[in-house]
Parts: structure tokens; C-alpha cells; sequence
């Protein structure tokens, strides 16, 4: 365990945004989540880099998408299935990322928090911060920060 | 009103505002008189006042204010209590200096307000607490006096002036009042009759004459109604002076707010998005039969226009805010060098965005400093050019076709192409041949290179060059342009194109790979539509970067596909360019189609996007899909930067390899007839050229051509060499090659190819005109003595002075 992790784990009681990825339930601190909007034109930018899968109009506002799929170094999200677009707001800018569907709203409580086990390999580590027991499934907790600045 | 400067009117706004707050401090203080907070802000607002007053030169003003200051002054520092009474002088003051602004407002000058009184009156106040009681109601006129003045009665007049008598009696022994009182009002009379040109007033004036004691005091006070009047505009005398003094009122203090920049740029980003709509809405419209509704969009389309242009108003400033300081630049600067110069400026009022102002701020500054420094010559100098001995230095401002064009203009010697040219080669900075290439005015550019702006390089090429890459960089990271025209000997102009604004520009949407971009319209010179059968022609290979013929001159083509690693899907073969010119290259951009050019609202774009560097920012179309705004600058470094590359490898290489100097050159192929191929090294090729044979004219037994209004020398290649190909063709293929102000046109038959020319076959069949022959491409190509196919057409073309040019061939010719 990494020092960067423990010292965000006490800070983690309250609610998180879940939503689903590739199978996985993830989770984001609610305050950052702005809207969830549903699949949204995509403007490509060739030559940036492979996580970004292009920018959206939200209401006359460029906002960058952020596959999170490439960011955890998941498959590709199957043809035919649409993402669904989360919009964070970070230091006054928005940026979005893309995920598979949205789920609830949960309250999570700190002692449940643990630490990514050490077998969390390759980039996926370093973007999540570990992981609420909830009852029958585990809740990953992803570090916004970290995971939007590709 | 129009007569007051920009510093008065800025002082006058300041201080209305000031002395609004100062009233209710004032009355606040007298709830709270220990309140130190408010008496110093108090002294504060008064020693502002004070301050500007002097500098401007308002001596009653500043006396009066100065007295008060003093006051404040002990108040703060607990040395006098303050009392009613005191707090009375204190708004006695303040009534005070707001009539001489009002007066100032409305002439410019103090008028005749007296102020005499109250500074007494403070002065006594100051002294000691009880005795003043009596002074504080003498000291009242300024106060009191304004209703009664109002009623034109003569009587009241006389009555007031035996009051006013009675006031410098009594304060004779009062400090110093009475002393300045004198010379002031010898002062005074001309502005005060000057000011009245009321009737009401005249009745007054009349009684000038018959007033044989203290005639000062009275011209001074008189004038007092018309500005009091213009707070009490309710008031029944005077009513012209009263309309006069509230017109200037509001047109200075109460025609201006200060407004939030902050507000201000959230307000032109939701112009921003209106505009968007807008579009949005008129492009759907347009595809609508509803009348009514294609009305009501015109009319929005019409609206938004001019709230985006108004609201850009408000955040335009003229460019007077920057040259202001320039006089003063160009005057230090000069004495330092001794030079005596002369600062003109044309169009100070026109008026560009704040934050471009801010932007420019700087650059003009360097433009200007290096105008002075290099540009304009000493004195002696000057006279020993026919100069007068004062140089000029003109700036210039105007808005051309929704940009700002902003010029700094010497006459000093100029720059001189050759030296500068020389000096770039001797930086390493470009090749010779490269060089004698580019006309005089793409030489002059070569100040803008990054290499080339030391100091050291500009004393020795009599030119400019500090910094100049650096001014370059910033006026182009606001978007703008910089090109520099000289004429040696006469003068030097920088121009520099400025956008109106940052927020919204207007662009050119292409389509590439079926997405669409926008390229700013600053940047784009021209567009060329090629279809499949011209592009097959028209578009050339140059050693595998492809060239497209533009009126003669080669321009290299930039495919964004290739640069965005995408794939065209344009597979028709028709190739759509468009002109772009950056950092002073030109260049195609090969697009799939141009969609059109509308208004975008530039968008930040992520930090992701931003370190890609090929893109400005993000836009939204008018059909709601983000589009991506092309950076040209950085695409023309990506793209280009290949070919300086290149460009850097033949200097090395033509350094390595002097003797065989066909070695690793590129070369043009031609045919000249009867099978015979010719290589010219390209290096050596101004331009390509058509011209058609009735065009060919004779001077002596020489064929010349007139180009470009001049006359141009003929070499016919096919001659010249012995091959004698068809004659009667009726559009000759002609190489015009460019050295020293001078050019020629070597007339072939057919332009074949360009080859990289590394001759590993030579051999030494030493005809006549020719270096000898090697295989190119395959086959054996002669390779041409290009001096002497020169020579054989101009034999001067090596002797130096131009005068001696049989043909006649003006340096202008260069500008190719």
C-alpha cells in the first residue's frame, strides 16, 4: 500500500456515485458527479491519446470524454452497446467519462474500506483507491483526479 | 466636454464617486466621531483628490483640499475632536470641491468658484473650538449662496456681494487666504465672463461695472450658481445653465459605470452561446417553408449579430490606452542616442479588444524602441542622405476587414535584403541558394527567424532584429500577423494584423475523414479546388513531398490526413487546397472539402488536447457538433518541419561535397527536344512559368519576354544546347532563374520531374553549355551549365551593376 493511499482512506465515509464497467461496480465521491447524461455525439481528436474518445456539447460547453474502459485497460466496450456519459466537475472544469451504465446513489462507510489488494495490477492500480465490502459485491473506489487526466 | 483629456475626465468620474461615499462617511463620522477607519478613508478620498488636482493643476482645488487634508489630518491623529462644526467645514468642503468639479466638468477650468471662504473657514475651525462658531456662518456663502444667486434680482446680487465683502474682512487676520486671494482673482475674470453666456446671468455681469469695491470677489462668485444649480436642478433660475451643467454632468459621471471586467467576459460568453444558437437555429430554419418563422430567425439572426457586436463594444478600448506611452519611449530613447525624432500617430481612437490591447502592449513597445534604435539613422547621417535631419515615426491604426491593422512606420535607411540575406546564410540559417531564391521581401521576413535575433546581427546589417522572433511569437499567440516591408534608404513598416476580438472568430470549416475542423480565416489566404483530371497535373512531387503549381510558384501541399494519421475519404481524386500562410511560409493544406466559413466561439480545451499542439481549441458548430480549431502555426511547424530538415542536410552537404556541387542536389529534368533530358539544379529555379510564343519579342537579335512588368531575357535551351526540338509550339515551358535583383527564362520543352540528383554515374562529355552527364532516373541526363545557358542569354547577368543590363532587367523583377 502506497502512501497517496492510505492517506485517502480515512476521508472516504459518505456517498458515493456508482456505476458499472466492464462487469465491475465503481464508484465516485458524489459531489464531483455534475449529471449523467446518455450517449452523446462524439467529436474524435486524432493523434490524442488513446483514453480520449473525443469531445461532447453539453449546452454550448466542450467538454473532453474520457473512455474509462481504455483508462482501466478493459476490453473495449462491445459494438452496439451505447456508454453512458458521466460529467464531473474538477477545479471549476468539467470533463466526462464514458462507462457502461449507472447505478445507485451509496452510502458507504469507511470501516468497510480496504485497500486495493496487491495482486491490482497495471495502470487499474494507481486509479483506484481501494475498495468498499458491500454486501454480496465489491465497490471500487476510483480516484476522479486521477482517472480524468489522462 | 469634448475638450476634456482623458486623465480629467477620468479624475472627474473618480472623485464624483468619491464624494458620494464622502458625504455618508462624513454624517456617518458625526454618529461615531472616534472612528478612525472612516476619517482616514476620509483623508484618503481628500488627499486623492488633492494629489490629482495639483498634478492637473486645479490650484483652488488643491488649496482647498489642502486645508481640508490638514484637518483630516489632526482629526485622525486625535490632535482636534471633531465636532459638529468641524464636520460642517468638512461638508462645506466637499460642497466646495464638488462645484469646482462641476465647474471643471463644464469648462474645463475651475471657474470662478471662490473658495476662499471655506478655507478660512476650516483654517478657523482648525484654530479653535468655540471662537469659529461665529467664523463657520461666515464661511457659509458657498453654501448658502447658490439658492440665492438662482434669482436673477440684482438686489439679492449687491446683497450677497456685501456679505461676501464682509467675510475677507473678518478673516483678514486668518493664515494666508486673503494673500492668494488677490492674484487669483486677477486671475479669474476671463474664464468667469467666458462662462457665462446665459442671459440670466448677464443681468448679473452687468452690475460689474458699478460695484466699485471688491470687484474680484465678486466676478468670483457669481459663476458659483451654475454649477450649484446642476444639483439642484429643480431650481427655477438660471435654466440654461442648468440644462448645460446637467448635460456635462451626465455626460461624464453619470454616462459611465464601472463594470466588472469579470462580468463582462461572462456576459460576452453567453453572447458566445447565443451566437451559437443562432446559427443553430438559422441553418434549421433555412430548410423550413414557414414563413413567419424564417422571419423571426432573420430578425435573431439580425439581433444577435448586433449584441455580439455591442457587447463587444464594451470591452473595446482605444488604442491611445498603449501608444499614450510611446511618446515618451521614442523621446528617451532619443535623446539617449541623439537622435531627434518625431512621433505622428494616425487613428489613435480606433479601438480593439482589452485583453488584445494588453497583448500588443509589449510588442509595440519592441517595435517602436527598435524603429528608434536601428531604424532611424543619426542626424548627420540623415542630412548626408538628403533627409532632414528630424526622422519620423509614424504609427498607424485602422480596422481593415474586421481585423485591426496596427503599423510602425520609420524613415530611416531601411533594411537591405542582400545584407540581411547575407547574414542569415553566414548564421547557417539558410542556404545560399535558398537565398537567391526568395525575393526581397521573403528575405526581410528572415528578421522574424529565431536564429537570427541577436544583437549582433542587427547592428551589422543596419537593420532590426532584437528580439523580433519574440514579437512575432506573441502577436501570433493572440492570433495575429506580423510582415515587415522596407524600402533601403526610405523606410521601414512593420504591420501587424490584429483580431477584432479572441472570443469569436471567423473561420473556415473543412471536412477531413468526415470530420470537420476549423481554420482560422487570419490564416487562410485563398482556396483552390482541383478536380481529378487538373489534380493529376497539377500536383507535382518534389523528391516525394508533393507541390502544387500556384500561379507559377511551387507551394508544398500538406495533406491533413497524413498530418492527423487519418485516412481520406476523398476517393474521387479531387483535391481541395486551401492557401495557408504561416510565420511568412505559404502552404497547401489538402482537405477533403470546405464546408463554409461561419462565426465560431473559441473553447478551451482540455490540458490533454492542448499538449497534442495542433489544435487552438474546440468550437461548436451550428449543427451542434464540436468541431476542433486548427492551430496553422503549429500545423505549418509539424508539417514543414521536414522540409527545413531537408533544407539543413543539403547545407551540410553542399558543405562536404563543394567540388561536385551536382552531388546530392535536387534537380529539375527537362526535356528540350529530340529526346534529350536536361538537369538543372533546382536550387537555381525562381519559378516556373508559361508563356505563350506571341508573347516572345526581340530587342537586338535577343528574344525577351515581358514578365511581371518587365523585361525578362530569353535562353532557348534547345538552341543554346544544339537539340532544335519543335519550334512552333504555341506555349513555351519556361524555368525563370533569379540571382542578384536579376532573371533570365531558360525556355525547355517539357518540364519532366524533380529527382534528387545524386549522380552516381558521371561522365565527362564536356559539350558545350554542358557540366557533363549523369544518370537520372534511369536514363541519361545531361546535366546544364546553367551559367552559361545564363550568360548565353544575358551576357551581363554576372557583371554586377544592373545599370549596365542590356535588357534591362529592374531589380522589381526579384519580387517574384
Amino acid at each position: 500500500m502506497t502512501a497517496p493511499t492510505r492517506m485517502l482512506a480515512p476521508a472516504t465515509s459518505g456517498q458515493l456515485a456508482t456505476f458499472r464497467l466492464d462487469g465491475d461496480l465503481y464508484g465516485i465521491e458524489v459531489e464531483h458527479v455534475q449529471e449523467v447524461l446518455r450517449s452523446q455525439q462524439l467529436t474524435r481528436v486524432p493523434l490524442a491519446p488513446t483514453a480520449v474518445a473525443g469531445l461532447i456539447n453539453l449546452r454550448g460547453q466542450v467538454v473532453t470524454a474520457i473512455e474509462l474502459r481504455e483508462r482501466l485497460g478493459r476490453p473495449a466496450r462491445p459494438e452496439g452497446t451505447d456508454p453512458v456519459v458521466i460529467v464531473v466537475r474538477l477545479h471549476g472544469e468539467a470533463v466526462s467519462m464514458l462507462v457502461d451504465s449507472i447505478a445507485d446513489v451509496v452510502d458507504v462507510d469507511a470501516s468497510d474500506f480496504e485497500a486495493p489488494p496487491d495482486t491490482l495490477e497495471g495502470q487499474a492500480r494507481d486509479l483506484i483507491r481501494g475498495a468498499y465490502k458491500l454486501d454480496g459485491k465489491l465497490l471500487l473506489a476510483l480516484d476522479v483526479q486521477k482517472a480524468v487526466s489522462a | 466636454m469634448d475638450g476634456l483629456d482623458d486623465i480629467v475626465e477620468e479624475f472627474l468620474v473618480e472623485s464624483h464617486e468619491n464624494l458620494d461615499q464622502l458625504d455618508t462617511d462624513l454624517v456617518a463620522l458625526e454618529q461615531e466621531p472616534d472612528s478612525r477607519e472612516r476619517l482616514s478613508s476620509i483623508f484618503r478620498t481628500i488627499h486623492t483628490i488633492k494629489g490629482t488636482s495639483g498634478f492637473l493643476a486645479f490650484n483652488r482645488l488643491e488649496e482647498v483640499t489642502h486645508v481640508g487634508e490638514n484637518m483630516l489630518s489632526r482629526l485622525r491623529d486625535g490632535e482636534l475632536a471633531l465636532t459638529p462644526q468641524r464636520t460642517s467645514v468638512l461638508l462645506q468642503m466637499v460642497d466646495t470641491v464638488r462645484s469646482l468639479l462641476a465647474s471643471i466638468e463644464a469648462s474645463g477650468g475651475e471657474g470662478s468658484v471662490d473658495v476662499s471662504a471655506v478655507v478660512a473657514g476650516i483654517s478657523a475651525a482648525m484654530e479653535d473650538g468655540p471662537a469659529s462658531a461665529t467664523e463657520a456662518t461666515v464661511a457659509e456663502p458657498p453654501v448658502v449662496e447658490p439658492p440665492a444667486a438662482e434669482a436673477p434680482a440684482a438686489q439679492e446680487a449687491a446683497a450677497k456681494k456685501a456679505a461676501a465683502k464682509k467675510a475677507p474682512a473678518k478673516k483678514a487676520p486668518a493664515k494666508r487666504a486673503p494673500a492668494k486671494r488677490a492674484p487669483r482673482a486677477a486671475a479669474v475674470p476671463a474664464p468667469a465672463v467666458e462662462e457665462l453666456p446665459e442671459t440670466p446671468q448677464e443681468d448679473l455681469r452687468a452690475d460689474l461695472p458699478e460695484e466699485p469695491v471688491a470687484p474680484a470677489p465678486v466676478a468670483e462668485e457669481h459663476p458659483v450658481p451654475e454649477p450649484a444649480v446642476a444639483d439642484h436642478p429643480e431650481g427655477e433660475g438660471a435654466p440654461a445653465a442648468d440644462a448645460a451643467g446637467g448635460q456635462a454632468r451626465r455626460a461624464v459621471a453619470d454616462s459611465t459605470i464601472r463594470v466588472d471586467v469579470d462580468l463582462l467576459d461572462e456576459l460576452m460568453l453567453l453572447v458566445g452561446e447565443l451566437v451559437l444558437t443562432r446559427n443553430q437555429i438559422v441553418q434549421n430554419v433555412a430548410r423550413q417553408t414557414d414563413t413567419d418563422l424564417i422571419r423571426a430567425s432573420q430578425r435573431l439572426n439580425l439581433i444577435a449579430s448586433e449584441l455580439q457586436e455591442g457587447v463587444m463594444k464594451t470591452r473595446m478600448q482605444p488604442i491611445d490606452h498603449i501608444w499614450s506611452k510611446l511618446p515618451r519611449v521614442v523621446r528617451d530613447l532619443g535623446l539617449q542616442l541623439k537622435k531627434s525624432i518625431r512621433l505622428e500617430m494616425e487613428g489613435r481612437d480606433t479601438e480593439l479588444d482589452k485583453t488584445l490591447l494588453e497583448a500588443v502592449k509589449d510588442p509595440l513597445t519592441h517595435l517602436v524602441r527598435n524603429s528608434v534604435d536601428h531604424g532611424i539613422e543619426a542626424p548627420e547621417a540623415r542630412k548626408k542622405a538628403g533627409k532632414p535631419a528630424e526622422g519620423v515615426l509614424t504609427l498607424r491604426a485602422r480596422h481593415e476587414s474586421g481585423q485591426v491593422v496596427v503599423e510602425v512606420a520609420d524613415d530611416g535607411a531601411g533594411i537591405d535584403p542582400a545584407k540581411l540575406g547575407a547574414k542569415a546564410v553566414q548564421r547557417g540559417l539558410l542556404t545560399q541558394e535558398a537565398l537567391n531564391r526568395m525575393s526581397p521581401a521573403d528575405v526581410l521576413q528572415l528578421i522574424f527567424l529565431p536564429g537570427f535575433s541577436t544583437a549582433a546581427a542587427v547592428t551589422n546589417v543596419s537593420g532590426r532584429g532584437v528580439g523580433m522572433d519574440v514579437v512575432k511569437t506573441n502577436i501570433e499567440s493572440i492570433g495575429g500577423t506580423i510582415e515587415v516591408e522596407s524600402d533601403p534608404g526610405v523606410g521601414t513598416v512593420c504591420r501587424l494584423r490584429i483580431p477584432l476580438t479572441l472570443a469569436i472568430v471567423p473561420a473556415l470549416t473543412v471536412e477531413c475523414a468526415s470530420d470537420r475542423y476549423a481554420i482560422p480565416q487570419i490564416s487562410l489566404q485563398e482556396l483552390v479546388s482541383l478536380d481529378a483530371e487538373k489534380a493529376a497535373n497539377a500536383v507535382e512531387e518534389v523528391g516525394g513531398a508533393q507541390v502544387y503549381r500556384l500561379r507559377g510558384e511551387l507551394l508544398p501541399l500538406v495533406r491533413l490526413t497524413d498530418v492527423l494519421g487519418l485516412t481520406s475519404e476523398r476517393h474521387d481524386g479531387h483535391v481541395v487546397i486551401a492557401v495557408l500562410r504561416s510565420e511568412g511560409r505559404r502552404f497547401g493544406l489538402v482537405v477533403d472539402r470546405v464546408i463554409n466559413t461561419e462565426e465560431i466561439v473559441v473553447k478551451a480545451v482540455g490540458g490533454q488536447l492542448k499538449a497534442i499542439g495542433l489544435y487552438s481549441g474546440a468550437t461548436v458548430l451550428g449543427d451542434g457538433t464540436v468541431a476542433l480549431i486548427l492551430d496553422v502555426q503549429a500545423l505549418a511547424r509539424r508539417a514543414l518541419r521536414t522540409e527545413t530538415t531537408d533544407r539543413q542536410e543539403a547545407r551540410a552537404g553542399s558543405l562536404q561535397t563543394v567540388s561536385a556541387e551536382t552531388d546530392r542536389q535536387r534537380m529539375l529534368l527537362a526535356a528540350i527536344g529530340g529526346g534529350r533530358r536536361v538537369a538543372i539544379p533546382l536550387d537555381t529555379v525562381t519559378r516556373l512559368e508559361q508563356v505563350r510564343s506571341e508573347a516572345v519579342e526581340k530587342v537586338g537579335n535577343r528574344e525577351v519576354v515581358q514578365y511581371r512588368g518587365a523585361i525578362l531575357p530569353m535562353v532557348r535551351l534547345d538552341r543554346h544546347l544544339g537539340a532544335y526540338g519543335e519550334t512552333d509550339r504555341e506555349v513555351l515551358e519556361v524555368i525563370v532563374y533569379s540571382d542578384h535583383g536579376r532573371s533570365v527564362a531558360i525556355v525547355v520543352e517539357e518540364i519532366l520531374d524533380i529527382v534528387d540528383g545524386e549522380a552516381a554515374v558521371r561522365s565527362d562529355i564536356d559539350d558545350m553549355g554542358l557540366l557533363g552527364s549523369a544518370v537520372l532516373g534511369d536514363k541519361v541526363t545531361e546535366l546544364l551549365d546553367v551559367r552559361a545557358a545564363i550568360l548565353a542569354a544575358d551576357p551581363a547577368f554576372y557583371s554586377a551593376p544592373s545599370s549596365s543590363t542590356p535588357a534591362g532587367v529592374p531589380d522589381s523583377l526579384l519580387e517574384v
